[in-house]
């Protein structure tokens, strides 16, 4: 059956799709916009002089070793965030999902993270470990490591993997527990019955069906730890030391806020729109395909 | 247009008493100075508003410095911009490219027929906000220089003479090395603001070249000299002193802060205007010396430079001669005599008038707190020359981010001294280039 409401004129349906719409322009394509004019002129910070360069400043950035660096950088990051915060999520979930006492109770508490603010998490991470104040930095100088990540750039991105993926473990977390709840439990009993053990079981049964949401969730997860990380990085390292933690949003902020080139700004902000743009087209493709069979 | 219009609507719901009833004057005042400091500017702005009747001066908090330019630039291109804003020394070169956006201390006295006299200022503070020619460009507020603070009780420790701070680098080192031997603190020695104060400084006094044309002040088409010989030499210098655990690397800008007054270091390079927070917080007994010299750089040091802000006053389309005058009038009442030297003795920045420096000479201030003079005269000596007047690079905040960068990755070994200074060079340029190419289009 078509389940299809037909308006009798234009106006009423479109009063319908306007708030949408007013959303959509006011808030993605007004500041889209004057980013992509932006990122084609140099100006000076009041805007007083503005000249129009053309592509000057895309070749400007990828001429820049620094910009490519940090590029690779960010790829790094995004998948070390992405398969920490997963794959730990999902262990979770493994278990939570079984019969144990205080499920309820217990899966609460590993939603909870989730509604922490990105800058509050930071200070925590901060507060346990800052090199001089912080508690685990106290235990690891207690057992020979040399710990101080505002000189050392390993332990800087170290830790700011850790907290941008623990902070998106309860989100991950709620999706892998929601998808293992849908697979049919007939399925998992005739495994069992054909002798299949724990991880054969999840090897070869659970983790195939969990595979839209598992890939539903690596998109959304590229997504957060390029973009949403940015509270997390800033409060915790401003991206230092030197350069070994600053990600492309970072480096939007920090030459963009900070340092007042605007048309540089702009430009890298549109490189990461383009970059938006693709994952998305990406998910809708592979998610779409599936919907339809 | 429509920008404009939204935020000018806006603006409108904020502000509803506006105007309302008495003809007063109103103008805002948008500073960065927070927590001890804030309740300071509040208490000026409330003090000019019952010395008078006909301004009144509402001073908002906006934030860290890089945030108050930041946020000053994007209410101006909005046509929202506040009467006064307070901008840190290293905005001065955006500030002055910022043409129809702000009005210049010597326009605005030619406007208001409210005199401002350059010459009542210190040298160092005057020569930091004005033009070549002399006029002022903005109005001196809160100036500091850096000073060495050290730890006594730790001194003594260490058998160290506690009344004699080390003079040169080579006593630094032997003292930091004492104090290391003695575990008389965790740290021999730390440092905040490690760019403005280990090489920006260190020009200044060694009188040496950082940039060209006098570190900027006669030319956008500036460039860093900081990779020439005395230069290494400090870079190598603090590179081995890491090495050896005599000097740890806290962070950039204020970052280190908190390392002397919590007794973590003996040694602690500092604004002189961190003393409010020692005073307040360290649990031992200490004192300000002079900045650490190298007499084989050059034996007669000169006038270490300012840090701090200056108050510059915004213009907006629809800003009226009435507003401008009541700005003038505010300037005025901040850079007198008494005030001047209430602020300097209540904050610990240098007071930046000869008058307020006199004020409090009189009033016996430097006798009753020892020691608050010596930022002072660390400022004065010797005779200013084009390396030690201050720096008028454009986008100095991202200079010194770049500075920083290079000097962490030679910190963990990445690079050697040279090297490091070499890429602030290369890169340092570029910056340099960037600002003039979009100043001068």
């Amino acid at each position: 059956m078509e389940r299809r409401t037909i308006f009798g004129g234009w106006l009423l349906p479109a009063a319908f799709v306007l708030p949408q719409l007013l959303l959509t322009v006011f808030f993605f394509l007004w500041p889209a916009g004057e980013a992509i004019y932006g990122s084609l002129t140099r100006q000076d910070a009041f805007g007083l002089r503005t000249q129009f360069i053309g592509l000057e400043n895309f070749v400007d950035l990828f001429e820049d070793p620094l910009y490519v660096e940090s590029m690779w950088r960010t790829v790094y990051f995004c998948a070390a965030v992405s398969l920490l915060s997963m794959s730990v999520a999902l262990l979770l979930a493994v278990f939570a999902d079984r019969e144990i006492a205080g499920r309820g109770f217990y899966r609460t508490m590993l939603i909870w993270p989730y509604a922490i603010a990105p800058a509050v998490a930071a200070v925590l991470w901060i507060l346990l470990l800052h090199p001089q104040i912080g508690m685990v930095a106290h235990g690891l100088k207690a057992i020979g490591v040399v710990w101080d990540y505002k000189i050392n750039g390993g332990q800087a991105m170290l830790v700011v993997i850790l907290a941008s993926a623990w902070k998106q473990v309860s989100y991950n977390f709620i999706f892998f527990l929601a998808g293992l709840q849908s697979i049919p439990r007939s399925v998992i009993e005739a495994a069992r019955m054909d002798g299949a053990r724990g991880w054969r079981r999840f090897r070869t049964i659970i983790f195939p069906l969990l595979a839209p949401t598992t890939f539903f969730l690596l998109v959304v997860n590229l997504v957060y730890s390029a973009f949403d990380t940015f509270g997390t990085i800033q409060a915790l390292t401003h991206g230092g030391p030197g350069k070994s933690t600053e990600t492309l949003v970072v480096k939007v902020y920090r030459d963009g806020v900070v340092n007042l080139d605007l048309g540089g700004s702009s430009a890298q902000s549109v490189v990461l729109m383009v970059g938006i743009v693709v994952l998305t087209v990406v998910q809708f493709r592979f998610l779409g395909k599936r919907d339809k069979t | 247009m429509k920008r404009r219009t939204l935020l000018a609507a806006t603006a409108a719901a904020a502000l509803p008493a506006q105007g309302f009833a008495q003809a007063k004057t109103k103008i805002v005042w948008w500073h960065a100075m927070g927590g001890a400091l804030g309740d300071e500017v509040n208490r000026i702005a409330k003090e000019f508003n019952a010395s008078q009747e006909a301004v009144e001066v509402e001073a908002v908090f906006k934030g860290t410095y890089p945030e108050t330019l930041t946020a000053a630039i994007a209410a101006w291109r909005a046509g929202q911009a506040p009467h006064i804003v307070q901008m840190f020394e290293v905005g001065t070169g955006s500030m002055l490219a910022a043409g129809p956006a702000v009005k210049q201390v010597w326009q605005l006295s030619q406007e208001t027929g409210i005199e401002f006299d350059p010459k009542a200022y210190l040298g160092g503070v005057r020569g930091y906000y004005s033009l070549p020619d002399g006029r002022l460009a903005s109005l001196p507020f809160n100036s500091s220089t850096s000073v060495m603070w050290y730890n006594k009780d730790a001194f003594e420790k260490a058998g160290l003479d506690p009344e004699k701070p080390p003079v040169t680098w080579n006593d630094v080192i032997a003292a930091c090395r004492s104090l290391k031997a003695k575990a008389a603190t965790p740290i021999p020695m730390g440092s905040a603001w490690p760019i403005w104060i280990q090489f920006e400084q260190y020009a200044a006094m060694h009188d040496l070249v950082f940039a060209t044309k006098s570190n900027g002040f006669e030319g956008l088409d500036t460039e860093l000299k900081v990779n020439t010989p005395p230069f290494v030499k400090q870079m190598q210098r603090l590179l081995d002193m890491s090495k050896e655990g005599l000097f740890k690397y806290a962070g950039r800008d204020n970052a280190a802060d908190a390392i002397f007054p919590s007794g973590e270091a003996a040694i602690g390079f500092n604004s002189s205007a961190a003393r409010a927070a020692i005073a307040r917080d360290a649990k031992f007994r200490w004192a300000a010396a002079l900045l650490p010299i190298d007499p084989e750089v050059n034996a007669k040091p000169i006038n270490s430079i300012i840090g701090g802000a200056s108050l510059w006053t915004m213009t907006t389309p629809s800003r009226t001669p009435a507003e401008y005058k009541a700005c003038a009038q505010f300037l005025k009442f901040i850079g007198r005599a008494d005030n001047d030297a209430v602020w300097h003795q209540k904050t610990g920045y240098v007071p930046v008038t000869l008058a307020g420096y006199e004020l409090s000479k009189q009033q016996g201030y430097y006798q009753k707190v020892v020691g608050t003079d010596l930022p002072i005269i660390q400022l004065t000596r010797g005779e200013v020359t084009p390396n030690s007047r201050g720096f008028r690079l454009g986008r100095m905040a991202e200079l010194r981010n770049v500075f920083s960068e290079e000097l962490e990755k030679a910190l963990q070994g990445q690079q050697g001294a040279q090297a490091a200074l070499d890429a602030v060079v290369t890169r340092g340029n570029r910056v340099l280039r960037d600002f003039e190419k979009a100043t001068k289009g």
